[in-house]
């Protein structure tokens, strides 16, 4: 085989290994301020150009605190256990969606919001649902995909992680909910996602860096007043309000810096959170 | 038939009904209701046939009339519970949405203040622990949240025990193989213990022979 047919058989392979001579195409434009500031990471950003999806009960239409909906999907298993996504017309089902569309959209007001139905339809065996609208919101590439919910459901476990997994490769970040419950659940427990759990402090832009994981990130989740069904608000508290507030951050520093990989945008909230020095 | 049945029935023979596992979610829901300073604390099971929540402990208000009665599921604080699988703490129900009014006064009392959380047994919800009007010197922190949360893994293993002693129990009193067996069961624990050990060789031939 020539040099030329070995490069070319190369070129069909996945990059395993990074020749001499490809070190120039690897080179990015990414270049960090040391220290790292809140100012650079998401001064004066909007979230515009970075699309949100909310995975969760839906999103209801037309609620002044979420404003515009690019999308609204719903997400069901057939008959064969098959995943179907079809367009969704029953806005939200139970108020969580809806609430943590509001709080994505009250930190990053330009981004693009779409809602991806998992959550409501039974109180059983939400699991395989939920894995089927995250396996879509992956390959549709948001930016930042939103989940306030977990599974408690080992069995899917293993698959759930090679989809957290995925999404990183992809530059998809998912920002994921701790459980409020001390029960083993999934996946916030895994690396590749960015898990928020509830700090006490009233300040949207108060997040913590947790030295202590699996939770790696506190965001705001006490008392914390949400979008609710029919264009009302409602005082909440719970992890599942925190999580949207770091998602909301996240569309904000990739508004600002786009194509992060879902670590650098971790290294950036680690760098400026309200614990570490660059942020305080 | 799978292993867990033929399990189910022998331990159904062996063990004495719900009672003591009863006892196990009224002791839960009494400390419940102690450590918050409440008025009344319960836990709910979903019969999932029927979509209906059904009272099975209750201590403090209610405690003597409401266990057994039943409220239709999708409703109110316990539906949102049971629907996001998440813990729920409304400082006011009055102005609240998720607040099934009717349900509450069907029970005689409507709570000022709840905390609701979702028993869970692996990807199923299997019922609802509730905190009825927490005394005001408590006041609402994330911590009150995690301690709520760790009664509801104590209920939730409580149902989950209640919930297998019914299964077994309804295995004891059928007509079919299982029953049989547990019945045997049964018959062997409680024979004195001569006649126990006699009876003991006789299952171990026995099983020698099916094994054969």
């Amino acid at each position: 085989m020539t040099a030329a047919a070995h490069a070319a058989d190369r070129e069909e392979l996945p990059a395993w290994s990074l020749p001499a001579d490809a070190v120039e195409q690897a080179r990015l434009a990414l270049s960090w301020p040391a220290p790292l500031s809140r100012e650079w990471a998401f001064g004066g950003a909007t979230g515009a150009g970075v699309r949100v999806c909310i995975l969760d009960s839906g999103v209801e239409l037309g609620h002044p605190l979420v404003g515009e909906v690019e999308q609204s999907w719903a997400v069901s298993l057939g008959e064969e256990g098959e995943s179907i996504v079809e367009p969704d017309t029953a806005g939200d089902m139970c108020g969580h969606g809806t609430a943590c569309a509001g709080i994505v959209r009250s930190l990053a007001p330009d981004c693009e919001l779409v809602s991806v139905r998992v959550l409501g339809e039974d109180y059983k065996g939400s699991g395989k649902v939920l894995m089927a609208g995250l396996r879509w919101a992956i390959e549709q590439g948001f930016d930042v995909v939103n989940m306030s919910l977990s599974t408690t459901k080992q069995d899917f476990a293993g698959l759930l992680h090679e989809l957290a997994d995925s999404a990183y490769f992809r530059r998809t970040t998912l920002v994921a909910s701790a459980h409020n419950m001390p029960v083993e659940s999934f996946p916030w427990r895994f690396s590749s996602v960015i898990s928020v759990g509830s700090h006490e402090a009233d300040d949207p832009f108060v997040y913590y860096y947790n030295p202590d994981p699996p939770v790696e990130f506190f965001g705001r989740g006490l008392e914390v007043d949400v979008a609710w069904l029919e264009g009302t608000t409602l005082r909440c508290t719970g992890n599942s309000f925190a999580t949207p507030h770091v998602s909301g951050l996240c569309a904000l520093i990739l508004s600002k810096h786009p194509g992060l990989a879902p670590f650098q945008l971790k290294s950036v909230l680690a760098l400026t959170a309200n614990n570490v020095d660059a942020g305080s | 038939m799978s292993d867990d049945r033929f399990r189910a029935a022998v331990a159904a023979g062996v063990l004495t009904g719900e009672g003591l596992h009863r006892s196990l979610l009224q002791s839960i829901v009494e400390t419940a209701r102690a450590i918050f300073s409440a008025k009344a604390s319960s836990i709910f099971l979903l019969d999932e046939a029927a979509g209906e929540l059904v009272f099975e402990a209750v201590a403090g208000h209610g405690s003597d009339e409401l266990v057994g009665r039943r409220f239709p599921a999708g409703t109110g604080i316990a539906g949102w519970v049971l629907t996001t699988r998440q813990p729920l703490v409304v400082e006011d129900v009055e102005g609240d949405p998720r607040f099934g009014r009717e349900a509450a006064e069907s029970t005689g009392y409507v709570p000022k203040r709840l905390m609701a959380v979702p028993l869970l047994h692996e990807d199923e919800a299997l019922g609802v622990l509730s905190v009825l009007d927490r005394s005001d010197d408590v006041r609402f922190t994330l911590a009150e949240m995690e301690l709520l949360g760790r009664f509801a893994n104590q209920a939730a293993i409580g149902l989950e025990l209640l919930l297998r002693a019914r299964r077994a129990q309804e295995a004891l009193e059928g007509t079919g193989e299982l029953a049989a067996l547990a019945r045997v069961a049964g018959h062997l624990d409680r024979l004195p213990e001569e006649r126990r050990d006699a009876g003991l060789r006789l299952l171990a031939e026995l099983d020698a022979v099916l094994r054969a």
